[in-house]
């Protein structure tokens, strides 16, 4: 008998509401005056509505949808830097977060100061980072700059590092917010390949892309969010034949409304 | 219990990040700096030789004849103080400071006043270098059976600017005004911590005010362990320990109850 798999994340009703200020208020003075004038008003805004799936051990899950359909979103309440208005999401393992390279990094700082600071805003410890330091260095190539502040650095050499130090363990699961489109072509191979390394030794990886191309070739599910609501998800090619029809007709929506 | 458990394994987890946080401040504040950590132990002994100056010559009626060891007393009241200040307000700035990260990465958020409250205490440790050359240099007595007790006072303001920085750090992500009027009540405080007058010298409604301070009894309570030899009289112990344990529990209160909400308005 099959033994029944138990899902890495598990996504439940997910909603999660925004409150848009209309004018923000960011002082007490601001904020009684507008008390006085009628009540602080906010508009709700629903970044997730009801959003429900799992996601399995060893999947490499893809996130498509429009920009502003709620990918982000869902990806940090899975990293739990929000916390959903409404729904739960359980996670069993360790994260790798990779929403936005170098969030951790100090420009002040050297690469070398950089990637213990960044190793341990991920929760690893310096002896751990020791042991690790040079495949850090060999992967981004910076080798003759490890000691230059990195506000000097390219943007693609300070992709190319936290790329590095994000991946330097096997996480259980690696989450990655359209990564890999920075830096050039040699370099977006590099991480696939690394990617590609990291799932053979059992990492769910969740990608989001809007590169259909890159979808296809990478994951093997795809979950559709289209407006905060989950549209579809499933096996990768279902999805993306969809997708790909639904861009073309908006496409010729627009083109219709030039002409 | 499971509960407290927890959180103190998140902690457990994150102790690098904190040691890494204080050594990266620590690094920037010197960094293109000749004299580099000297200026730890040549800011304090510059300020009070200021103040020193200021307070002996000019208005040398004001602090009140016949405080014995006048330069010692003012930088131990002068270093506390600082130590309160410096760790209050730059913890109430942290959350807020390091929003770009903490939009994007899961930490513990507490971590950051925490830190500052860490940075300021390893300066003030610092400073005490200066102290001692003053200490050296006047020739004061130093009475060295009370000086280790001089810790208490200290761990104790220690976690009572914690608690203050905890709630100033939260409230400061919703209202920045905070960060003006904490400025100007700093300063209200630094004339009634009792830095450079004795409150013994003050009328009876005065000294009552002035012994309402918690910074008060920090301060005194140092400088009794130090300077007087007298060690800590049961009052400064219960009063430094309620005031820090009361300022803990609100902050560790309020922290709590709002954290959730931060990333939404930074």
């Amino acid at each position: 008998m099959a033994q029944v798999q138990k899902p890495i994340i598990s996504i439940d009703h997910v909603s999660m509401r925004f409150n848009l200020a209309k004018e923000k208020h960011e002082s007490l003075k601001e904020y009684f005056v507008a008390l006085l004038h009628g009540g602080v008003r906010f508009d709700e805004f629903f970044a997730l509505s009801d959003v429900s799936f799992d996601i399995m051990p060893g999947d490499f899950y893809g996130l498509i949808g429009l920009n502003g359909s709620g990918k982000s979103t869902l990806l940090k309440i899975i990293s739990g830097v929000y916390k959903p208005s409404a729904g739960r999401v359980t996670v069993n393992g360790t994260i790798a977060p990779l929403i936005e390279l170098g969030a951790g990094f100090d420009m002040d700082l050297t690469a070398r100061e950089n990637i213990y600071l960044n190793g341990t805003v991920l929760g690893y410890t310096p002896k751990y980072i020791d042991s690790k330091f040079d495949d850090i260095v060999e992967f981004s190539e910076l080798q003759e700059f490890l000691d230059v502040p990195l506000k000097n650095y390219s943007s693609g050499m300070v992709a190319r590092l936290a790329f590095a130090v994000a991946t330097m363990t096997k996480p259980d699961i690696l989450i990655a917010d359209e990564i890999l489109s920075v830096g050039d072509f040699l370099f977006q191979q590099k991480c696939e390949k690394r990617m590609a390394e990291l799932m053979s030794g059992g990492t769910t990886v969740i990608l989001v892309s809007h590169s259909i191309d890159q979808i296809e070739r990478m994951c093997n599910k795809v979950a559709w969010l289209d407006h905060g609501h989950l549209r579809r998800n499933g096996p990768t090619a279902e999805i993306t034949a969809e997708y790909r029809k639904f861009e073309k007709k908006d496409a010729m929506k627009a083109e219709k409304v030039e002409g | 219990m499971q509960k407290l458990k927890n959180s103190f394994a998140g902690f457990w987890k994150y102790r690098y990040l904190l040691q890494n946080l204080i050594t990266r401040d620590f690094k920037l504040k010197y960094r293109r700096s000749v004299l580099g950590v000297a200026w730890s132990v040549l800011n304090p002994l510059l300020t009070c030789l200021v103040m020193f100056l200021v307070f002996d010559s000019i208005m040398k009626g004001l602090r009140g004849e016949g405080i014995p060891n006048f330069a010692a007393f003012l930088l131990i009241g002068q270093l506390l103080f600082n130590f309160f200040r410096e760790s209050t307000s730059m913890a109430m700035e942290s959350v807020l400071k390091n929003a770009p990260l903490l939009r994007k990465v899961y930490i513990p958020k507490y971590i950051f006043p925490l830190e500052k409250g860490c940075f300021a205490l390893v300066n003030c440790m610092f400073s005490f270098v200066a102290l001692a050359l003053v200490l050296i240099f006047t020739r004061t007595p130093v009475s060295w059976k009370t000086l280790l007790l001089a810790l208490y006072p200290l761990v104790m303001l220690f976690f009572f600017s914690l608690g203050i920085g905890l709630v100033l750090s939260a409230l400061y992500v919703f209202v920045r005004d905070v960060m003006h009027l904490w400025e100007v009540f700093c300063t209200l405080l630094s004339y009634a911590s009792a830095i450079f007058y004795d409150p013994d010298m003050m009328s009876g409604v005065m000294q009552q005010i002035i012994h309402l301070n918690p910074l008060y009894w920090y301060i005194t309570a140092f400088r009794s362990c130090v300077l007087w030899g007298e060690g800590l009289t049961v009052s400064m112990v219960v009063v430094c320990f309620l005031c820090a344990a009361i300022s803990m529990a609100i902050g560790i209160t309020v922290f709590r109850k709002t954290q959730d909400k931060f990333v939404l308005y930074m």
